[in-house]
């Protein structure tokens, strides 16, 4: 049976309109991951909320669709929906605001684990492996799994490789990681699956800032191998909140 | 001196809860929040608490504490069980009261009956700072409530009151979470991944039944039961999540997914519970029975906006201890509609 679906956002294709429960429903795009795809979810997030509809809670945008919860009392799933819609119909050509983060990774084997397994299964030479992998600019499609943790796309396709067959039950806070078609950063210690080639010092997430997670999705990332030294140099730096990373702002 | 209460025994899982958190989920943070956000507010309102404030959130057996200031008035909501007063003298008091409490008073909530979620609010509230515009405690991601955490024995559980307000103790007519239920009728709407489970799949949704399985917890009931078919697919791409989702596996065994939810997942929901329901399932004990059925969104809709109504009006209706009523038709009408056990008319309006 097909079921992939690759309904580009246009009028004449309007994304599907899924409910799901009493608070919330999904327009969904497509079940692909593609970086057009995401960013016309993107850009009906942004349109919905600037337009700050009546009883709307919240909105997630992910690979394949945007996530909009509301509150049944103050709003419905046909008004809202349709409100929706119709932002989306509108089109409206203005971009996203974006912003570009430069993340330190130290890549030397202290930190990466997994670089000489990569560079083994791909063919490739560790510094090979380094140089595809900080070779372009990744687009954060969404942020999930835990707090703050970013998928990002779209990983060199030589670097593309399944998730390790044995998981592991502690993976570093920092800790850069590849699998499949993504990379993303482990921003607490948790159990992962994927390939860590590199850590970078920065942190990630903090509930006790005013916008707890660094990224949001649609945010950029350049990678910029650092070493050994300046990780430990920055890792202090961090902890004495001497370093914040900033990123280059590109206004809509 | 500094007001609180001293954890003697913490119970099995217990957290400081409000109503949650909205606002986060496009950064991986799951609400989080009262399991059973109706007993919740009663247990605030006993105390003279507004309804969003944070209370102990206790499950399957309650902590023991130690009463450390001058006064307090607490009050227990939720799953039935006795409330222990040990020293200075052995007295209990049944759920769904407020107690006014003495300096040195040892207390425990004893094991739960029939369902396993309550809450211990306290006059005041707990001294603790927001997290995220939140008390609710996110124990997997460390943070909120108190120290990101379940409670321990040892910890002093800060009060904003030093003493008990003036007044007299309260009572609920009716305490939703003491009632026996042998098995729950939980509504759903199907969606959004209906389409990803065949016929014979969705039937099995509808007409099984289904048993609250011991490996759940506040990020989700896991269910055992028959095998829900899906079609073939390959590699569902992960999409958002919101409470009350039915996520189906490869296994064909659901879980419906609580306020501790992963925020993005990688398995198709064939259905999502709606929110009247979901204080059923949050307060069910690993064992307890229950079957589906379905709903449309209009109508689900419409029960939430009841509910909403149902909810006041068992609020308003706390009073003084000594001015108990019996319970009323009218009364056992909200009753039913909070607790979840009663069909047919309740749903279509």
């Amino acid at each position: 049976m097909e079921r992939k679906r690759d309904l580009t956002a246009s009028a004449e294709n309007p994304p599907r309109l899924l409910p799901y429960g009493d608070g919330a429903f999904l327009m969904e795009f497509a079940d692909i991951i593609d970086r057009r795809i995401s960013e016309d979810i993107l850009h009906l997030n942004q349109q919905v909320r600037l337009a700050r509809l009546p009883g709307l809670l919240e909105t997630v945008p992910t690979f394949r669709s945007l996530l909009v919860r509301y509150d049944a009392g103050k709003t419905s799933f046909r008004t809202l929906s349709g409100q929706v819609m119709a932002l989306h119909k509108a089109g409206g050509s203005e971009p996203r605001s974006s912003r570009l983060w430069q993340v330190p990774v130290c890549y030397e084997p202290d930190f990466a684990p997994d670089l000489a397994d990569v560079a083994d299964a791909t063919g490739l030479s560790p510094d090979e492996v380094v140089k595809l992998h900080v070779g372009v600019t990744y687009h954060i499609y969404m942020i999930g799994f835990v707090a703050g943790f970013p998928y990002l796309g779209d990983l060199p396709e030589a670097l593309s490789l399944p998730r390790r067959t044995d998981p592991r039950l502690r993976v570093p806070a920092g800790s850069i990681a590849i699998a499949l078609t993504m990379a993303a950063i482990y921003p607490l210690v948790s159990p992962g699956g994927w390939h860590l080639i590199g850590r970078t010092p920065i942190k990630l997430f903090d509930p006790g800032w005013q916008q707890p997670a660094l990224f949001a999705p649609g945010d950029s990332i350049d990678f910029v191998p650092i070493d050994a030294a300046r990780f430990e140099e920055l890792t202090q730096a961090v902890e004495t909140g001497d370093y914040q990373i900033e990123p280059q702002v590109t206004e809509a | 001196m500094s007001a609180v209460l001293e954890i003697t025994a913490p119970g099995v899982f217990t957290t400081v809860q409000d109503l949650g958190r909205t606002g986060f989920l496009d950064i991986g943070v799951p609400p989080s929040g009262a399991l059973d956000p109706v007993a919740l507010r009663l247990a605030n309102r006993l105390v003279g608490n507004d309804e969003t404030e944070g209370a102990l959130e206790i499950l399957h057996a309650g902590p023991e504490f130690i009463v450390r200031a001058p006064t307090a008035r607490i009050a227990y909501a939720g799953a039935d069980c006795t409330i222990e007063i040990l020293q200075p003298e052995p007295v209990v008091y049944p759920a769904g009261r407020s107690l006014t409490v003495v300096a040195g008073d040892r207390i425990r909530l004893g094991a739960m009956r029939a369902s396993m979620c309550g809450y211990l609010a306290v006059a005041g509230g707990f001294a603790i700072e927001p997290c995220m515009n939140s008390l609710s405690t996110y124990v997997r991601g460390g943070f909120g409530g108190f120290q990101g955490r379940t409670v321990q024995a040892g910890d002093h559980l800060p009060l904003k009151r030093e003493t008990a307000p003036v007044g007299p103790d309260l009572c609920v007519k009716f305490n939703p979470g003491g009632k026996t239920v042998a098995s729950s009728q939980i509504r759903v709407i199907l969606g959004p991944q209906d389409d990803h489970f065949s016929k014979a799949g969705l039937e099995t949704l509808l007409t099984s039944e289904f048993v609250v399985s011991a490996s759940s917890d506040r990020m989700g009931a896991r269910l055992d039961g028959p095998q829900i078919e899906l079609l073939a697919y390959e590699n569902f791409i992960s999409d958002g999540i919101t409470a009350g989702a039915i996520q189906v596996p490869g296994s064909g065994q659901p879980i419906v997914l609580l306020a501790d939810h992963q925020t993005t997942g990688g398995y198709p929901k064939i259905a999502t519970v709606i929110s009247a329901d979901l204080p059923v399932l949050g307060r069910m004990r690993p064992g307890s029975r229950l079957r589906f059925s379905e709903i449309d969104v209009e109508a689900g809709e419409a029960v939430h906006r009841q509910y909403k109504t149902e909810i006041a009006k068992l609020v308003s209706r706390i009073t003084p201890v000594t001015e108990v009523a019996d319970i009323d038709i009218d009364e056992l009408y909200s009753s039913n509609l909070i607790s979840g056990v009663i069909d047919g008319e309740g749903e279509q309006e």
